[in-house]
């Protein structure tokens, strides 16, 4: 294979890999911002629990990889259920500065709780036998683990899709983003729908947090470092879009991994200046509603 | 009220009350009170100055933003860098910092302030982030993760030195602030500033009145950046080091707080929401630097989720 | 000189399948006291929001006093002298009636953009903003927060900030809406007193207040423009009556 063709494909397949990552995180905050009208900026803080249960139930309890990823899902998805309840719940519709307000205290909080609870480094991730190593698909070489998320994210994104597009239950998302009152009035029970919603997207980002925990570190600081490039996901993807924040990753993954590869000095910074300009194009992003 | 009446109520509100003399007869006399503490109250009191700039627009003008940081750090590297590479002249170096924040202000306000709510918030945090990014990698002309190293400020009107103890840093601060403080009481009791609440209480009716709104809000979001440039200057001349730290999410996130804790809108909230939590948190970091983020965490939300109408209402009700 | 104070010319306006503005030709003279009719989702709020510059039309003009300000945003043709209030009232509830005024009084003044300028000139708002108060009797609850007024007094609120912007041609949407009759006697006074050379559009659904007022009545239904013409040839048309009166025999 040729030398730029095979950086294009390594650029690809390795922006492709961050993409998932992003795209399950980040899918979840789009909805909550686009349905609920809610700033959760703590969003991070479920994506790095998924991170940290995932490593713990490995490294602690010996947990196989598989279903502790499934475990540390759930486990993320039901933590976020009393923290809807109780705390978000009260601000939907309410003023943003509340919002902003609330959830930085909730980022704060978990920034010394990790803290206090697993210490202040980073915990790696060791993935299982069966996925170290390299994949050989003839012509060249993959990660056999960035294989892995590729592959399962495909297919999580596909029935995240089809179950938006296809049950009574996303019908009823689709109907209440787009217009909530409306909704209402037909008979949608809009706050058991929030509810789920938000479990959902938690567990999806708990999902992607602990997958993605060797491209997104897990650390106490894990949901300040990183609500920048869940947020930009979201602005340029469109909120309360389902597709946008994946054309949104894959932007952002893509180029992310080109720039690394390419001008490793001014990494991130192309990046943003990219978000701006697709920004002032289209100031409700990609995919969002005018 | 008999109409001659309303109409002086109402016009006079700009006048000075006697109260408005307290916050600076206290740090008058804190000076003297508290002498082994200055260097700390002229971070306070520059601080003060960058909640303030918020305060315009948060509480005035209604825009939230996440990104104050940006211009109080564009205005912190400015003169830190001016000051490390022969210029330590610190009245220059205060207007170039401002100048520096006040033109990031604008550029960043005329991409960010086309859209509202959500977007503009998501877009603040972008700008900033952008900004902390390019320093990071400028980091031959910021220092980087060292942070801006061989600052020499110069005495101010080539008479006082800026020592160890603050003395001169604390007046140096006071002043600054006072005078911005009077800019901005002028600006806010201003037909321009009573424009920026029309903004903000219903942005609908504005453009019913014919009040070219975007215009204004790119106005105030300059000149408030301006006044955080300021501010970041003050401390990086009175502290004579410059870090990333000036422009992280976290110090955006912080100034958001000291305002919350004074109250938003009413010009006097930096002035009592600064100095407690500054105080609090110098007490506490000597005992647990980590878990102070916890408390304050906590904090916020008990704020947020038990006063009633949320924290503008709360802050509401001690207005009139 | 003659042209009509507001006149829109194929105005058309569509949100994918839905038509809410249909090739509108409408016609609004100097002076006029002319009402739109319609039943409800006829499109007349949209034809407001389409004419004022909130919504931006598929197609069509608009013309100001003969002047093509379909390109403007709202607050040039409100600088322009196309004023309208809200529906649902819209003001700074929290602030009170007194600022309310003086701010759309600044606007038009043009000072309310000035930083530096001291507070003198502001005094001749304020001034300006209570005598306005006085005509309309509202000058005791001037200090007042607009959300303890009752909501009669609300309205007249409305139509007081509308006033400070010297409107050339004034579009008041459902002016007595919701307001209960006692204090509706009020509101109707203030219309009727306003002056000859501002040429004013009602929208309204009482239909009362209708006769009274205009000279002129268009009916409009699901987007386009059913009939025109003075009250009595409206009341008297079949069309009319069935489309929206009702299918009872009318007095």
């Amino acid at each position: 294979m040729s030398d730029a063709l095979s950086a294009a494909v390594s650029i690809g397949f390795h922006g492709l890999a961050f993409a998932m990552v992003l795209y399950l995180i980040s899918v979840g905050l789009s909805v909550t911002m686009g349905l609920m009208g809610f700033v959760n900026l703590a969003h991070g803080v479920f994506a790095m629990l998924g991170g940290y249960v995932l490593t713990s139930l490995m490294s602690r309890l010996g947990v196989p990889f598989l279903p502790a990823v499934l475990g540390a899902a759930v486990a993320v998805a039901a933590a976020s259920l009393p923290i809807e309840r109780l705390l978000y719940r009260r601000l939907y519709g309410g003023d943003e500065l509340d919002q902003v307000l609330l959830t930085m205290g909730l980022v704060f909080m978990s920034v010394a709780g990790a803290t206090y609870i697993w210490g202040p480094l980073q915990q790696p991730l060791q993935p299982p036998a069966w996925l170290s190593g390299a994949v050989d698909v003839g012509f060249r070489t993959f990660p056999a683990y960035r294989s892995f998320l590729i592959l399962c994210g495909a297919t999580l994104v596909t029935a995240l899709w089809l179950g938006i597009e296809r049950t009574r239950f996303g019908a009823r998302v689709r109907a209440s983003v787009d217009n909530l009152r409306m909704a209402q009035s037909v008979g949608i029970d809009t706050s058991r729908l929030f509810m789920t919603t938000f479990a959902l997207g938690s567990g999806l980002a708990g999902l992607g947090g602990g997958l993605g925990a060797d491209l997104l570190a897990i650390n106490p600081g894990y949901a300040l470092q990183n609500l920048a490039y869940f947020l930009i996901v979201v602005a340029v993807g469109g909120l309360g879009s389902i597709r946008g924040p994946f054309a949104a990753a894959l932007l952002l993954g893509v180029a992310d991994s080109g720039f690394k590869y390419l001008l490793p000095e001014f990494g991130a910074f192309f990046i943003y200046t990219l978000t701006m300009a697709i920004l002032l194009w289209r100031p409700r992003g990609l995919f969002g509603r005018a | 009220m008999t109409p001659i009446g309303a109409v002086d109520a109402f016009a006079g509100r700009h006048r000075y009350h006697l109260l408005e003399a307290l916050p600076w007869l206290a740090a008058v006399a804190t000076y003297f009170v508290f002498p082994d503490y200055l260097a700390l109250g002229a971070q306070i009191l520059a601080t003060i100055l960058f909640a303030l700039s918020a305060d315009l627009v948060l509480g005035y003008a209604g825009i939230v933003t996440l990104g104050h940081a940006a211009f109080f750090g564009a205005g912190a590297y400015m003169a830190g860098i001016l000051a490390a590479h022969g210029w330590g002249e610190p009245i220059t170096g205060l207007f170039a910092g401002a100048a520096a924040a006040a033109l990031l202000g604008f550029l960043s306000g005329l991409v960010v302030l086309r859209t509202t709510g959500l977007a503009l918030l998501m877009q603040t945090l972008v700008v900033a982030t952008m900004v902390a990014e390019a320093a990071n990698k400028a980091s031959f002309i910021t220092g980087g993760d060292d942070g801006l190293q061989g600052m020499v400020v110069w005495p101010v009107f080539g008479w006082f030195r800026f020592d160890l103890f603050g003395h001169t840093a604390y007046f140096y601060c006071l002043t600054v602030l006072f005078l911005c403080w009077l800019a901005a009481r002028h600006i806010v009791h201003s037909p321009f500033g009573r424009s920026l609440t029309g903004i903000r209480e219903n942005v609908r009716r504005m453009h019913a009145i014919g009040a070219p709104v975007a215009r204004r809000r790119l106005v105030i979001y300059t000149i408030s950046a301006g006044l955080a440039g300021i501010s970041g200057a003050l401390i990086a001349q009175t502290t004579q080091f410059v870090s990333l730290s000036f422009l992280s999410l976290e110090r955006s996130g912080t100034v958001l707080i000291m305002l919350i804790i004074g109250g938003v809108g009413q010009l006097y909230g930096a002035f009592i929401g600064v100095p407690l939590y500054m105080v609090a948190q110098n007490r506490f970091s000597e005992i647990d630097p980590v878990y102070w983020y916890f408390w304050i965490g906590l904090l916020m939300v008990v704020v947020v989720v038990f006063a009633r109408g949320g924290v503008l209402g709360l802050s509401d009700r001690f207005r009139r | 000189m003659n042209s009509p104070a507001l006149e829109t010319l194929g105005l058309q306006k569509s949100f994918g399948a839905l038509t809410v503005a249909n090739a509108v030709d409408f016609r609004l003279d100097r002076g006029a006291r002319h009402a739109l009719i319609g039943p409800n989702g006829a499109g007349k709020t949209t034809f407001v929001e389409l004419v004022t510059g909130a919504l931006r039309p598929n197609a069509g003009q608009i013309r100001l006093g003969g002047v093509d300000v379909t390109q403007l945003v709202q607050a040039e043709r409100v600088k322009r002298g196309l004023v309208r209030t809200f529906q649902i009232t819209a003001l700074f509830c929290r602030l009170s009636i007194l600022e309310n005024v003086t701010l759309a009084i600044c606007e038009r003044q043009g000072i309310a953009g000035g930083l530096v300028r001291p507070s003198g000139h502001h005094r001749a708002a304020i001034e300006e903003a209570h005598a306005l108060l006085e005509r309309l009797g509202l000058e005791d609850e001037a200090l007042r927060p607009v959300n303890t007024l009752a909501y009669g007094r609300q309205r007249l609120v409305e139509i007081a900030v509308s006033l400070a912007l010297s409107p050339k041609v004034l579009l008041l949407d459902e002016p007595a809406a919701g307001v209960p009759s006692s204090e509706s006697g009020r509101i109707i006074e203030i219309i009727e007193r306003l002056p000859a050379d501002i040429a004013l559009l009602i929208i309204e659904h009482d239909m009362d207040l209708v006769f009274r007022l205009a000279q002129r009545i268009t009916v409009m239904v699901q987007g386009s423009i059913l009939v025109e013409g003075p009250p009595e040839t409206i009341a008297a048309d079949p069309e009319v009556r069935r489309v929206y009166l009702g299918e009872r025999a009318s007095a």
